[in-house]
């Protein structure tokens, strides 16, 4: 029986292993065409190995498209859009999760709308609405309308839900503020939940198309995305440079999830994926 | 506070007072106030305007009522059937591939069986943070007809040559196959998170009544997982029904429309042609699609509790 185990054991893994690797192909493709050429990414047959062209797609991806700039615009964008989301889905669950007052099923019930009412349905009159306020090209049209984000305000009422009612009453009791109570003490606490929310908007941010593609017209105010599919889209593609603009896109956030995924997977779960 | 409001509050404990006095302070209303105003201004609204712009047409840049103009040109619009029908063929074969695989790669990453079991989590979730327009770039270099690296593999084992995005057939193919690249490992976790949830003595109880493994995944897996594969099967039936980002740096909609999605058609009529009206109308209608096959999923495959 034990050698029968041992056997199904090896033969699970295996099978395993090979369905994981044909995941992980184009993460380690990436790598190696980011080091060649345009030309010979499109040898025959391809590379299979890294080769010498890594600086000189980099220095045609600074001169083409202001790459530094670009990355720059990204990180800003997204940092910015961290702290302020952030703070504002975690003020919303928490008033929604440790308070009862007048009308808070309702509003629950509206934000939640936001999460089953497709994004497209608002494009255009943002739109309008980032024109008129001649908002066109600037950090603030792309990170003020998604702020409120009712996944992120779904996730930290799950989380906040979790702070224990006579926690809050004894520091009340003593006199503690509101605020000073949900500072000091409600959030201290919280930090995994608030990691794996700050990780999920910075994710969100950086990797967000649509948006950034509608009110960034101008291109030294690109965000990564915007800016290599603009690339993709002319003539003569340059495909060494944009696969090196696309590793330097992925992996940065490959590694963050590496490094962070057991706060990231646990607290976006609630704490569900056990070992 | 009235004389009668303060007596009741004398009369009960003080932890249970503590608990209900915020209801007449401001401060619940001052922690959701500044998700209230942003999500106001800009999704409420957005929301309300884009159903007036619906109702209008741009006549030499001017707005004109049009009554339900727009909404009987979308049903006399063949692209627009046309995008529907790519978007139900994704939400038919695709969205089951997917959630199927995801079910059984939950089991796998479930079993004890497996060695190394952090380590497949963490590169079958890999994919999930990967951008779109990143992981789009990459899948539309892999798989050029003549140079790609797929094809090259393919025939180094005697396979023939696809035209992965050339023809509108396989284009829909590679499609698909992108879209599971990428969500697998999400609805994967999210079954497993639930998965680890039904107790073990179910499956022992299921193998001293004799069960093989096929008969437990049916009679106790399946089971337990289906609130999971309920929320995954909504989430994606929503996300399905918007894509964008795939087509567009993909396919680009093409060959012949064969992969244009209502999330494309829509995004085309704004931006490429700014005929705002009417991609109103394409989301109102998205919207109202995407309300209706979320309430069926729902009553068809929810539990009544």
């Amino acid at each position: 029986v034990k050698a029968a185990t041992r056997g199904r054991s090896l033969l699970l893994t295996a099978a395993l292993s090979v369905a994981l690797a044909s995941v992980l192909v184009p993460f380690g493709w990436l790598c190696v065409a980011a080091t060649h050429s345009s030309g010979d990414v499109f040898d025959s047959p391809p590379p299979l190995l890294p080769g010498g062209h890594l600086l000189a797609n980099l220095t045609a991806l600074w001169q083409s498209a202001d790459f530094g700039r670009v990355l720059l615009n990204s990180a800003a964008i997204a940092s910015v859009y961290t702290v302020l989301a952030g703070a504002v889905c975690t003020l919303a669950g928490y008033g929604l999760a440790k308070f009862r007052f007048r009308g808070r099923g309702a509003l629950f019930a509206v934000l939640m709308l936001g999460l089953v009412i497709p994004g497209q349905v608002t494009l255009v009159p943002l739109f309008q609405l980032m024109a008129d306020l001649r908002w066109l090209d600037t950090y603030q049209a792309v990170v003020l309308p998604n702020l409120a984000l009712p996944f992120g305000i779904f996730l930290m009422r799950q989380s906040l839900a979790a702070v224990p009612d006579e926690l809050l009453d004894s520091g009340r009791i003593d006199g503690c503020g509101e605020l000073r109570l949900f500072l000091r003490v409600v959030l201290p606490p919280m930090r995994p939940a608030l990691a794996a929310l700050a990780i999920f908007l910075f994710l969100y941010q950086w990797n967000d198309f649509v948006w950034p593609l509608i009110v960034l017209r101008d291109s030294s105010s690109f965000t990564v995305p915007v800016a290599l599919a603009s690339l993709q889209g002319v003539d003569d593609t340059d495909y060494g440079a944009i696969l090196a603009g696309t590793a330097l896109a992925a992996l940065p956030m490959a590694a963050l999830f590496l490094l962070l995924q057991k706060q990231f997977v646990s607290g976006l779960l609630g704490g569900a994926v056990k070992e | 506070v009235s004389v009668s409001d303060s007596a009741v509050a004398s009369r009960v404990p003080a932890a249970k007072a503590a608990r209900t006095a915020p209801r007449r302070r401001p401060a619940p209303y001052l922690f959701v106030l500044p998700a209230v105003l942003l999500f106001t201004a800009f999704k409420l609204y957005p929301i309300g305007r884009s159903f007036v712009l619906s109702l209008h047409r741009t006549v030499d840049g001017a707005e004109v009522f049009a009554g339900a103009a727009n909404y009987r040109r979308l049903l006399g619009d063949p692209l627009f059937w046309t995008a529907l029908g790519n978007s139900a063929t994704i939400l038919a074969v695709q969205v089951p591939l997917m959630l199927a695989l995801a079910t059984g790669l939950a089991v796998a990453l479930n079993s004890r069986l497996l060695r190394g079991r952090g380590l497949f989590r963490l590169g079958f979730f890999l994919p999930m943070v990967t951008g779109l327009v990143a992981y789009g770039i990459v899948f539309s270099v892999l798989l050029n007809q003549r140079y790609g690296l797929v094809n090259w593999l393919l025939e180094s084992i005697g396979g023939p040559e696809i035209p992965w995005l050339t023809d509108p057939l396989w284009a829909r193919v590679s499609l698909g196959l992108a879209l599971t690249w990428h969500y697998t490992g999400y609805n994967a976790m999210i079954l497993l998170a639930r998965l680890q949830t039904v107790p073990a003595e179910l499956y022992d109880a299921a193998a001293v009544d004799g069960a093989g493994a096929w008969r437990r995944f049916r009679h106790v897996t399946l089971p337990g997982l289906r609130p999971a594969l309920l929320l995954t099967l909504v989430l994606s039936t929503i996300g399905t029904l918007q894509i964008f980002d795939e087509p567009y740096v993909l396919t680009g909609g093409g060959p012949d429309n064969a992969t244009l999605t209502i999330g494309m058609y829509l995004y085309q009529n704004a931006f490429k042609y700014f005929d705002f009206g009417y991609a109103s109308a394409i989301a109102y209608v998205l919207a109202v699609l995407i309300a209706l096959l979320g309430l069926l999923q729902f009553r068809v495959l929810g539990d009544s509790s």
